[in-house]
């Protein structure tokens, strides 16, 4: 069963050019990981599959039932706005104290209901928003930057915990990293965007590899990867143009 | 003399419910306006008010249309500019204050009614007639159950925009909600604290209740407690002090706040 699909999708946000002529398609219980640098249009191509964009060129179809778990980039709470965890999680649907404390230890942060939103740690409140996108009984996770702003450790050990998800409930998981070479290495898929579809393929496994050891250490338990690959072609799209 | 005793007095009690009709209105809205920040869009809002009195009194149409249709007017402009990547302070800076001062030579032209400006800009609650207490109560009605028809999709919204997309709820419709029911809020309350209090009217009370609250839901309550508190004890104080009723409601609700900022810090420091 296919989630969704991108047509030949492009968007256009004034003069410039954001994406242009995206096609791509996820199945059911898939990991696909998106990269690319900065102002390559991931963000955005998660925000056409919500609805917050529309394209302005091509179609995209989503499956009959598709229920989406979002995970945004760091919720920024404003101070003047108190919020309990357990407020958070049952703001849009009623949920019992149960399927609360239930969501919570599935997200790995049991027992933590009663604390305001703005005591919690950046890798806490991640999970607090994992918790909360489980409730929807999603088939399909979507994560946009969700591990900006965690360290190292705290990257391995989120996707670790966005791993043992899928493997309970078989949903669907699509993330953007904003780091170019790491990636989960439960991902099926990796897609490389730089305004368009660059390349994809599956994350070479470098457990072997001294540098990377050296770099991120033992402690990540095999829950991150490299993805290698060459830009062995130049792109048509010159950045500057859409400045001028 | 108690204002107990005094509630017999028509007048006193046709101002408590009025300035009540406003605390329920403008205080669960005013927790968005701090939330979203939006106390500028409020003072732009509010000071298009004078403007709806002049233009009501040249056409001889009811101030509370007038004001509600400046209001409104105004209200959405400043909404559409919103995030179209304007300076927005100077930007609301600039409507806030323009609009106040055209409204006030607009004023100026009506020679041949007498107008007493004083009443728009600070209010003339003790001055409310059973014919106003219905338009204010109706008003106060329609932007309780506006805010509370919709206050999970508000507050979704005002968390984050891509989240609340995600769940299946418009940011853009949610910001129509309260730009309506910012206009109505005005038009009720330009008879009770005047033009230029009201957005201390929205934003005071809730300030005044964030500390003591844990959730959304328990700073609206607590801030409309507040606020009605406010209305009872500044319309006694004005009884006894012979001051302007809008102006020491608003001094009442000041010091509130500075209390409740004061021993916020003080637990914070224990």
């Amino acid at each position: 069963m296919t989630l969704f699909e991108f047509t030949g999708v492009s968007l256009r946000l004034g003069e410039s050019r954001i994406l242009s002529n995206v096609s791509m398609q996820m199945a059911a219980g898939e990991i696909v990981t998106i990269v690319g640098p900065n102002g390559s249009g991931k963000s955005t191509l998660l925000r056409l599959l919500i609805g917050s964009l529309a394209p302005s060129d091509g179609r995209i179809t989503t499956a009959p039932g598709l229920r989406i778990g979002y995970v945004p980039q760091r919720l920024a709470l404003d101070p003047t706005l108190p919020m309990t965890v357990a407020r958070l999680l049952g703001l849009r649907r009623k949920v019992s104290a149960g399927q609360i404390e239930q969501a919570l230890a599935e997200a790995g942060v049991a027992g933590l209901s009663r604390r305001q939103i703005s005591a919690l740690s950046g890798g806490q409140l991640q999970r607090v928003m994992l918790a909360r996108a489980l409730l929807a009984e999603p088939n399909l996770l979507v994560l946009d930057e969700a591990t900006q702003g965690l360290d190292q450790p705290g990257v391995a050990a989120f996707y670790r915990q966005i791993e043992e998800v899928r493997q309970s409930r078989g949903c669907g998981v699509l993330m953007v990293s904003h780091d170019l070479h790491v990636v989960m290495s439960a991902s099926d898929r990796v897609i490389c965007l730089n305004g368009h579809v660059c390349c994809q393929g599956a994350p070479q496994h470098v457990a072997s590899a001294p540098e990377y050891r050296a770099l991120f250490g033992e402690g990540t338990g095999g829950a991150l990867a490299l993805y290698t690959h060459h830009h062995d072609h130049r792109h048509d799209r010159v950045p500057q143009e859409a400045a001028e | 003399m108690t204002l107990v005793n005094t509630m017999l007095d028509d007048f006193i009690l046709r101002a408590v419910l009025a300035g009540l009709g406003l605390a329920l209105a403008a205080a669960p809205l005013g927790c968005f306006v701090v939330w979203r920040r939006m106390a500028y869009f409020g003072d732009a809002t509010a000071h298009a008010a004078i403007l709806g009195v002049a233009l009501s009194l040249t056409f001889s149409v009811s101030i509370f249309a007038g004001v509600l249709a400046v209001a409104l007017a105004m209200a959405f402009t400043v909404s559409s500019l919103s995030g179209r990547g304007f300076a927005m302070d100077t930007m609301l800076g600039v409507l806030a204050h323009s609009a106040l001062a055209f409204g006030l030579v607009a004023a100026s032209f009506l020679s041949g009614i007498r107008i007493d400006l004083m009443a728009y800009l600070f209010g003339d609650i003790l001055a409310v007639m059973p014919a106003d207490l219905a338009v204010i109560w109706g008003g106060a009605a329609l932007v309780l159950g506006l805010v509370g028809w919709r206050w999970s999709g508000l507050l979704t919204a005002t968390l984050n925009p891509d989240l609340a997309r995600a769940e299946g709820v418009d940011p853009r419709r949610e910001q129509l909600v309260l730009t309506l029911a910012l206009a109505i809020t005005v038009a009720v309350a330009i008879k009770v604290v005047g033009a230029l209090l009201i957005t201390a009217m929205l934003i005071i009370p809730a300030a005044t209740a964030r500390p003591f609250s844990r959730t959304p839901e328990a700073m609206a309550g607590l801030a409309v407690v507040i606020a009605g508190g406010s209305v009872i004890g500044g319309i006694e104080a004005s009884y006894h002090l012979d001051t302007p009723t809008g102006p020491t409601i608003v001094c009442v609700v000041a010091i509130l706040f500075m209390l409740s900022v004061t021993s916020a810090g003080l637990k914070g420091r224990r």
